[in-house]
């Protein structure tokens, strides 16, 4: 039982040191954003890494969503002779939860996990000592350009998971399983609104800094050399992923 | 000059620094020793700032710097320079963007003066045509050399070593050697280092202290150090297995 205590009262201890340091993280970074001078070229080389080396994954993953939500989806409204509403199901679906969500927990696992394996390995390496030693903050260095690459970029690799998606589910609702073209497009814009996007859009901006500040945090920390950076990785992703899902389902019950 | 006062750190119940007094001397070298896990690289992490102390003082020029703002320490470090023990090159940069860094963050000049200081820098550390390489393609030896570079670039009036000769062989660890009297004559730069290199540390030291179980047990010339007759100082010159330090 005191065994059991114990270790209850240090994951509890864990729990606020992490909370408490990844916001200190998270303070910091947005302090160091606006204080110049800024290194737009760190910053577009992480947009890079972030956005752009992201792209194929989220188009493969966002065009076999939105085709799979169409089977099922017309699969279903069959059933009550709705299958006019494929077209607005696969959109929302999409453009609320799916694309959001879907470019968050995929670049989790490639961005993500690859940038707390690369700060974490600076860390044991003592690269970041050297960032210290020669009189540059670390965390203005190395943190602020990644939150802000992942903050920028998320809500634009969302859209084309979004936009890809709904072109899968047009393929697969229009073109295979016959849905007329007119009706599954009409539908859609009829029942789409703006602020569908916009929710979505909020989302992956959360997700973004999100991952990118849990990855930051367990590299900036990691320990323990070669073991140490692999279970930074392995944690980032976990804990990411987790965030990711818990804060969607807030967001959703506050934005719905 | 810097002037460690009554310096203690603690890492949960493991007592690690114990009440160090230490005064280095300005243009001199002064070798740290000790043996491995007694508190040498904390110690030096501490005058650099990336420890801070439980109690204690780090006075440099009468000012304490371990209770100095984080704005006002950061100008202080641009006073000191470092050379880690596995060099910290970062391995995404070539070797002269990693020496010119701290040139490129801190002052206006442009490239093409960067690259030549980062060049005579590099000629003085007795490499030449590597300012292309990347860090993975050097040596352990060429990596301190460049480690060196980095540290020297800004001129500093300090310069810390932390295990300047580990994992490389003896003819490179004299060479280090040379390399640490050549740049130290040459800039007149205070340099501080820690070692467990006994003859690393008898070739290139004004002054070498001792620290054990968390304090400087001695210190003086070598020639002074060489005439202990500290037990613990005997054993650990003489590199005994058998005496008052026990080995785990």
């Amino acid at each position: 039982m005191k065994a059991y205590l114990e270790r209850l009262g240090r994951s509890a201890e864990d729990f606020i040191n992490t909370t408490g340091r990844m916001g200190i993280m998270l303070f910091q970074a947005v302090m160091y954003a606006f204080i110049p001078p800024v290194k737009f070229k760190n910053i577009f080389k992480q947009m890079e890494f972030v956005g752009v080396q992201s792209l194929f994954v989220v188009v493969l993953t966002g065009s076999f969503t939105g085709m799979v939500l169409a089977l099922q989806s017309y699969n279903a409204l069959k059933r009550f002779g709705a299958e006019s509403l494929v077209g607005p199901t696969v959109a929302l679906s999409m453009a609320r939860e799916l694309g959001p969500v879907l470019t968050g927990l995929m670049v989790t696992g490639r961005a993500g996990s690859a940038m707390a394996t690369e700060l974490g390995t600076m860390r044991v390496t003592e690269q970041i000592d050297a960032l210290f030693t020669m009189a540059v903050n670390p965390v203005k260095h190395l943190v602020v350009p990644r939150v802000l690459a992942g903050v920028l970029m998320f809500p634009i690799l969302a859209v084309i998971t979004n936009f890809v998606g709904v072109v899968g589910g047009y393929m697969v609702g229009v073109k295979l399983l016959g849905i007329n073209s007119g009706v599954y497009i009409g539908r859609t814009v009829d029942f789409v609104q703006v602020d569908d996007i916009m929710t979505g859009l909020i989302k992956s901006v959360v997700f973004g800094l999100i991952t990118t500040l849990v990855a930051c945090y367990h590299g900036f920390y990691a320990s323990g050399g070669a073991e140490g950076v692999g279970k930074a990785a392995t944690s980032s992703v976990v804990l990411a992923s987790v965030m990711i899902l818990v804060s969607d389902y807030l967001m959703s019950s506050f934005m719905i | 000059m810097i002037k460690i006062i009554n310096l203690r750190k603690s890492f949960g119940d493991k007592k690690v620094l114990d009440g160090v007094d230490l005064e280095i001397e300005k243009g001199k070298i002064t070798v740290i020793i000790g043996r491995s896990g007694e508190g040498k690289s904390v110690l030096i992490k501490h005058i650099i700032g990336l420890l801070k102390p439980d109690s204690g003082q780090i006075l440099l020029d009468d000012q304490d710097i371990t209770a100095m703002s984080e704005r006002d320490f950061h100008e202080v470090l641009k006073r000191f320079g470092m050379l880690f023990q596995g060099a910290a090159l970062f391995d995404s940069m070539t070797v002269s963007e990693n020496v010119g860094f701290a040139l490129k963050e801190h002052t206006d000049m442009n490239d093409e003066d960067i690259l030549k200081v980062v060049s005579e820098k590099l000629r003085r550390v007795g490499l030449v045509n590597v300012e292309n390489m990347m860090p993975s393609d050097l040596s352990g030896g060429m990596k301190k050399r460049v480690g060196l570079a980095r540290a020297i670039v800004m001129d500093p009036e300090i310069v810390l070593f932390d295990e300047p000769t580990t994992g490389l062989d003896p003819i490179m660890s004299d060479s280090v050697a040379d390399l640490v009297l050549e740049t130290q004559r040459a800039l007149k730069t205070t340099y501080i280092l820690i070692t467990h290199d006994i003859p690393f540390s008898y070739k290139i030291a004004d002054k070498i202290a001792m620290l054990h179980e968390g304090r400087i047990i001695e210190q003086g010339t070598v020639e002074e150090l060489k005439a202990s007759v500290n037990p613990i100082i005997r054993q650990f010159l003489e590199g005994r297995a058998q005496g008052p330090i026990r080995v785990y």
